[in-house]
């Protein structure tokens, strides 16, 4: 174990307050004079490959009140599972897809609306292919440090069911709090609940 | 032929040193706080990765505040301060290329936002929002005016110490990290139950931006110096063996 000195601890999170979208989405607060567009606004560029899907839903905290002033971003593999990163090495990744996405919820209903490609199957680690997946980063006024974890696809039953990560879960019947509900072809929906009986799943990665 | 590969591998986010996410405190946080334990498992691809950000995304003015809003020949009121500092991760290693987003009130403590509801005035050429991606050697710098402090409702008489909010992406999204900075020698900062939300004078510290005299313009800017650090990589080299041997 590598003892590290305080100077060199991770800066300390803060919370990113009720207007995040300043800095974060300017055009979505009516800041248009500096950014062609907000950054994450768009994942794809042109023609992709793959199966385009939205992904919506709703944040809600302990007392049943949907958040309206969060952001949340998402990061994900194209369809091939394979990542848009310098570090990706075992292929090239579509380049009209940038599996990066950031979404400030809608100010009157929360809602936040993504519109993605399904991902495909990266493998972890050890070389185990895990089921299709994006990660999410959740944002807002009340969280003090960003909150991480997983969106899977429901329709995905036989790769959930062999997934490292979700098969591991102790408290099985929360597994599904990690699950995107499919609505119709083309359409997921993943709410997230900070807390209560269905508490999301949150990861420590 | 030896070929070299490498593994990322990310130090764990240390929970005992971070804020906890129930600070009751902080109102806010009494209802937006997960209540379980978070789900531990040996990272992957997914998190090591992240969004890579070019240079010709980032506009001339982008990192000056002063002037990103400012009308042709006018500038934003206030104190006018230098930010900058370098981004590291925990190994000391400067972080190059990697996008740093900001967002601040004017001078006044008045944010420039819909839901912005306190009584001090909007400056016209200031929007309290800039970006900027750190150079080869992980140095940022940003222009700008002091924000002012501004009060909010969380207790009877809660009051902001002057602060900037910073968004940083690293290298791989499990480094994605949003703080804040705060100023040398201001009172508000011991009274305010965000700040509070740190658990060690040494946090608070380490957020905090320290004027450095070496860095101010003579007869234009002060200075704030503030350095970054977001988890380190500790990257693990090894010779793969050649085939067949
Ligand atoms: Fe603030």
């Amino acid at each position: 174990m590598v003892h590290i000195r305080d100077n060199f601890k991770e800066s300390p999170s803060q919370t990113a307050g009720p207007y995040v979208h300043i800095g974060c989405t300017p055009n979505f607060t009516g800041i248009k004079d500096l950014y062609n567009s907000d950054l994450g606004s768009l994942m794809k560029f042109g023609p992709i490959k793959g199966e385009e899907i939205t992904l919506k839903g709703t944040i809600f905290d302990g007392n049943g009140e949907s958040l309206k002033d969060a952001m949340i971003e998402i990061w994900q593999a194209d369809s091939a599972g394979l990542y848009n990163s310098p570090k990706e090495i075992r292929g090239q990744a579509d380049p009209n897809f940038s599996g990066w996405g950031r979404c400030a919820v809608n100010l009157k209903t929360g809602l936040y609306n993504f519109e993605t490609v399904k991902p495909g199957r990266v493998p972890n680690a050890e070389g185990i292919l895990q089921a299709p997946h994006i990660t999410v980063w959740i944002v807002a006024r009340g969280i003090n440090v960003g909150l991480h974890t997983r969106v899977y696809f429901s329709d995905e039953v036989k790769d959930n069911s062999s997934d490292p990560i979700l098969t591991r879960i102790v408290e099985s019947e929360r597994t599904q709090t990690l699950l995107a509900l499919k609505e119709r072809k083309g359409l997921y929906k993943f709410d997230i609940h900070l807390q209560g009986s269905q508490e999301t799943i949150f990861f420590d990665i | 032929m030896k070929v070299q590969s490498k593994i990322d591998s990310y130090l764990k986010r240390d929970r005992a040193w971070h804020p906890k996410a129930l600070s009751p405190s902080y109102k806010s946080s009494i209802y937006r706080s997960p209540q379980s334990k978070l789900l531990s498992f040996p990272a992957t691809q997914s998190e090591e990765t992240g969004p890579v950000f070019g240079h010709d995304l980032i506009g001339k003015l982008d990192n000056n505040l002063i002037h990103n809003s400012a009308k042709q020949g006018q500038s934003a009121i206030g104190p006018r301060i230098i930010v900058f500092g370098r981004l590291i991760d925990e190994y000391k290693r400067p972080i190059p290329n990697s996008l740093i987003e900001i967002w601040q009130a004017n001078s006044g403590g008045r944010y420039r936002h819909m839901n912005e509801t306190y009584l001090a005035a909007l400056d016209p050429n200031f929007s309290g929002c800039g970006r900027t991606l750190t150079d080869e050697n992980g140095n940022y710098e940003f222009s700008t005016i002091m924000p002012g402090p501004y009060p909010w409702p969380n207790g009877p008489n809660d009051w902001r110490p002057a602060h900037i909010h910073f968004s940083i992406f690293g290298d791989a999204f499990t480094q994605r990290l949003i703080t804040q900075m705060y100023f040398e020698g201001d009172p508000l900062i011991q009274k305010c139950p965000i700040v509070s939300t740190l658990k060690s004078t040494r946090a608070v510290e380490r957020l905090t931006g320290f004027l450095d005299m070496t860095k101010t313009v003579p007869m234009d800017s002060l200075a704030y110096k503030f350095d970054i650090v977001i988890r380190g990589n500790q990257q693990i080299f090894f010779e793969n063996k050649p085939e067949g041997s």
